[in-house]
């Protein structure tokens, strides 16, 4: 066991190292092109940590996406440059603790309303707050960030997600979401805080999910609350993760990927109806893949037999 | 201060409308759809074609307007939403995979109204001059509105109370399982109450395209709100539906008044939680067993 | 009863809850003391299910106190009550059906405190498996389980957290004969291990075996209380069971 984990560990690091090398190619497209496919991984990725387990459809990465792009924009300047990530990540664990304090003790389906309109909310407070009180609205960035950097720290902060989304799944809370999953009565029963265990992953998540808006900000120079708040990041995400299957840690991987290249060909090919395309894909995998690829592989590897598949939609 | 509270109350009315076919959709057919908005965003293009287009005014446009947003909320349901209905175990499986079926909706919709409409504010002129109610000035076509709101109110309600059909649709809110045994095809049943539910918010949609400038990215909003107001006033419910529209529209239109326009989804959401942290089934929600 | 006096392991005084119009529990009072096993009877409707979500946590009382080892858990959430010594299971089976046996008893102890280490947990998972009669079955799916096998595996999840009270809600329900005979040997063992039960059954031949005192409940009230014959034989609680005819073994 242990040696299988540190072999495992060891092709990870190896991988790791060869990834680093991406900006030396030198090649600007394909470095770019990187940079979305680490963006897309770590955003899936962190939205199965918390949706996969506890089956909560979140639709708001966009809000702390944007909440974390738009620390930069404000504070980007100010404060050197861990300082400003270590703010956005604040903010976005607070947002975080108290959408999820005041939703998921509740059923399901307010926590899904809430999220849906999240965004919205969040973009019409800092419109507001940008009118009223700081009087700008749409801030320029200037910071000393350039794309390798973008590239290595998103790297970075994908090795840290999986790390982490390994940890939690070796640990008590991690079982804990198992067996919210399965029946939230029984999780209780069992002497499981089962408000606890959803808050904090899904702050860990969010966190997460507004550090990569932070790290991606210095790539657009001007940022205002419509950029910063593009609900589309949500929907991609969500295709993303329910494409590779969210109950799953390597899940949301195989979606990202294969989907990152795909978008990135249909919104150059067909800029004016992709968001339909969009929809008709997603349309499709909530109708032929509700368990997403990793659940097809599971399907292709069991015997016959086996466990019968439990739906996980989400 | 009066007319705020007009303001309020007419705004209020629209809501309770917008709602009205959501919590059928979601209170009696299970079908969380986060497309809503969007279909009443579709109305509102196809009142504003008739209008500028060929003259026909709204109130002729409801009409065409409706019965056609009844059969094609019908497909809808038949085509897209019963398979899912049918490989769902259990309600809380069909509740993820409404929301998310419709939530791809929401961009095919929107994506099909942006390639022909654009981005830009649409709106037309009709009844826009200012008439006398109640000592305060108001737009008549806002007034108009809300006359026809009350109507289109007062006939469902009389529907779900006073015919043998609105029972059928109410014994399967409350039980489709039970609604099956005494002989009620809830499948049947379940179809129509969506289609209804469309074709109410097709007339939303129309009515609020005589007064409200609207783009193609508008509907997220009107489903927000739609969601916010069944919610609040308890699933299924009709005189929640009234009660928790009107609280919304009177909250909105104080707060843009008296503090900032900019902030009522703010207090949109602030309502919804408040209500829902004191009384997790809605305003006239029964507490489960 | 030969158990020592001390304080009862479950003391409920003036419970109520209601639903809309109907009282589902109305002013209920009873204590259940250590080692004792306690028969919860009554028709369908009248209020049992209820009590125990009451004292397990899953509803909140309108009214009244539960004290459990003397300590108000009334209004407590579920997982409090849970980690303070109560455990139960469901009227229709409730097992994760995602994991396998072993899983689902580990479930039942890991989330108590103070945390025990994992060899130990492992051994008592082993033990729990062996007792209740899944041996060598560790590595099964529940969801591949038999009717029997999953009640089985439900009431170790239940027993793997020590609890001080255990609430069975017709756990008996729906066994065949040889098997009610060994799910009622294995309720009976649990005495010895000090548990003390509150059951709730139809099964009358296991009310009989097995409950030193029975509390008849009707609409939402108590109608009656005593030892187990002495209960079975009341002619109030005949009419309310059967309208009438005797209760039958």
């Amino acid at each position: 066991m242990s040696t299988r984990i540190a072999g495992f560990g060891a092709t990870a690091l190896a991988a790791l190292a060869l990834l680093a090398l991406v900006p030396r190619l030198g090649n600007a497209y394909y470095l770019a092109l990187a940079i979305s496919l680490l963006q897309y991984t770590v955003l899936a990725t962190a939205w199965g940590m918390f949706s996969g387990p506890t089956r909560y459809v979140s639709l708001a990465t966009t809000a702390f996406f944007g909440v974390g792009a738009y620390t930069v924009a404000v504070l980007g300047e100010i404060l050197p440059w861990p300082l400003v990530l270590l703010t956005a990540a604040a903010l976005g664990a607070i947002v975080a603790g108290i959408v999820g304090l005041s939703t998921l003790r509740l059923s399901g389906v307010y926590f899904v309303i809430f999220t849906f309109g999240l965004t919205e909310l969040i973009r019409q407070l800092v419109v507001w707050f940008e009118v009223n009180k700081s009087r700008v609205l749409g801030r320029y960035v200037f910071v000393n960030i350039t794309q390798a950097d973008i590239y290595w720290q998103l790297l970075a902060l994908t090795a840290a997600v999986f790390l982490l989304g390994w940890l939690i799944a070796r640990s008590r809370l991690g079982f804990a979401l198992r067996v919210i999953g399965e029946d939230e009565t029984v999780a209780k029963h069992c002497g499981i805080n089962t408000t606890f265990a959803k808050v904090a992953l899904f702050t860990i998540s969010a966190t997460v999910m507004t550090l990569v808006g932070a790290i991606m900000a210095p790539r657009w120079t001007y940022i205002e609350p419509s950029i910063a708040f593009n609900s589309m990041i949500s929907f991609q995400v969500l295709i993303m993760a329910l494409l590779g299957g969210a109950h799953r840690l390597w899940g949301p991987v195989l979606g990202a990927v294969p989907l990152t290249l795909l978008f990135e060909l249909l919104s150059a090919r067909f800029p004016n109806t992709f968001t339909i395309i969009l929809g008709c894909i997603f349309l499709l995998i909530v109708y032929m893949l509700p368990r997403g690829v990793a659940g097809l592989f599971e399907k292709l590897s069991t015997t016959a037999g086996g466990k019968p598949t439990q739906r996980v939609a989400a | 201060m009066t007319n705020a509270i007009l303001t309020g109350l007419m705004l209020g009315g629209m809501y309770a409308l917008i709602a009205m076919g959501l919590t059928l959709q979601y209170g009696v057919a299970r079908i969380m759809n986060l497309s809503y908005g969007e279909f009443l965003i579709a109305a509102a293009f196809a009142s504003h074609w008739l209008f500028t287009g060929w003259a026909i005014s709204p109130f002729v446009g409801l009409a065409l307007v409706v019965p056609l947003a009844f059969v094609l909320n019908f497909a809808i349901y038949k085509l897209l939403l019963t398979p899912l209905v049918r490989r769902a175990p259990n309600r809380d499986a069909l509740e993820v995979d409404s929301i998310l079926a419709t939530f791809g909706l929401t961009f095919v919709i929107q994506g099909s109204m942006l390639a022909l409409f654009g981005g830009a504010y649409y709106s037309y002129s009709f009844l826009a001059f200012p008439v006398q109610f109640l000592g305060e000035t108001v737009a008549a076509n806002r007034l108009a509105a809300l006359g026809i709101t009350i109507l289109l109110g007062l006939a469902l309600y009389a529907a779900l109370t006073r015919t043998r059909a609105g029972t059928a649709v109410r014994a399967v809110a409350v039980d489709p399982f039970a609604a099956q045994l005494v002989a009620i095809n809830v499948p049947q049943a379940s179809a129509l109450t969506f289609a209804l539910g469309g074709a109410l918010v097709a007339a939303a949609g129309v009515l609020v395209s005589t007064f409200l400038t609207f783009s193609a990215s508008s509907g997220v909003v009107f489903t927000m709100k739609a969601l916010i107001v069944v919610v609040m006033g308890g699933v299924g419910n009709m005189l929640g539906c009234l009660v928790a529209g009107l609280a919304l529209g009177l909250s909105e239109a104080l707060v843009a008044s008296y503090v900032d326009p900019g902030l009522t989804l703010a207090v949109n959401f602030a309502l919804f939680l408040a209500v829902l942290l004191v009384k997790p089934a809605g305003l006239f929600g029964r507490a489960t067993r | 009863m030969s158990q020592d006096s001390g304080t009862p392991v479950l003391t409920i005084s003036g419970l109520r809850r209601a639903f809309g119009g109907l009282v589902a529990v109305n002013d209920l009072d009873f204590t259940v003391a250590q080692g004792e096993i306690m028969g919860l009877l009554g028709p369908n409707g009248s209020g049992k299910t209820t009590a125990l979500n009451l004292i397990s946590g899953v509803l909140r009382p309108d009214a009244g106190t539960i004290r459990l080892m003397g300590q108000n858990i009334a209004g407590l959430a579920s997982y409090r009550i849970a980690r303070l010594g109560l455990a139960r299971t469901f009227q229709l089976v409730r097992v994760l059906d995602g994991m396998d046996c072993r899983e689902n008893i580990k479930a039942g102890l890991a989330f108590q405190r103070p945390h025990l280490p994992a060899s130990e947990a492992e051994l008592r998972i082993d033990r729990l498996l062996d007792r209740v009669g899944l041996a060598g079955h560790d590595r099964r799916p529940a969801a591949d389980l038999t009717y029997i096998d999953r009640k089985r595996l439900e009431l170790a999840r239940a027993l793997a957290a020590k609890p001080r009270l255990l609430l069975l809600d017709e756990w008996l329900a729906g066994l065949n004969p040889s098997e009610l005979a060994i799910g009622i040997d294995l309720i009976r063992s649990l005495r010895a291990d000090g548990i003390t039960i509150v059951l709730v059954e139809h099964v009358m031949s296991a009310v009989r075996a097995l409950c030193d005192r029975c509390i008849v409940m009707s609409s939402g009230r108590k109608i009656a209380e005593g030892a187990t014959a002495d209960v079975l034989s009341d002619a109030a609680v005949v009419k309310a069971y059967l309208g009438g005819v005797a209760v039958d073994a």
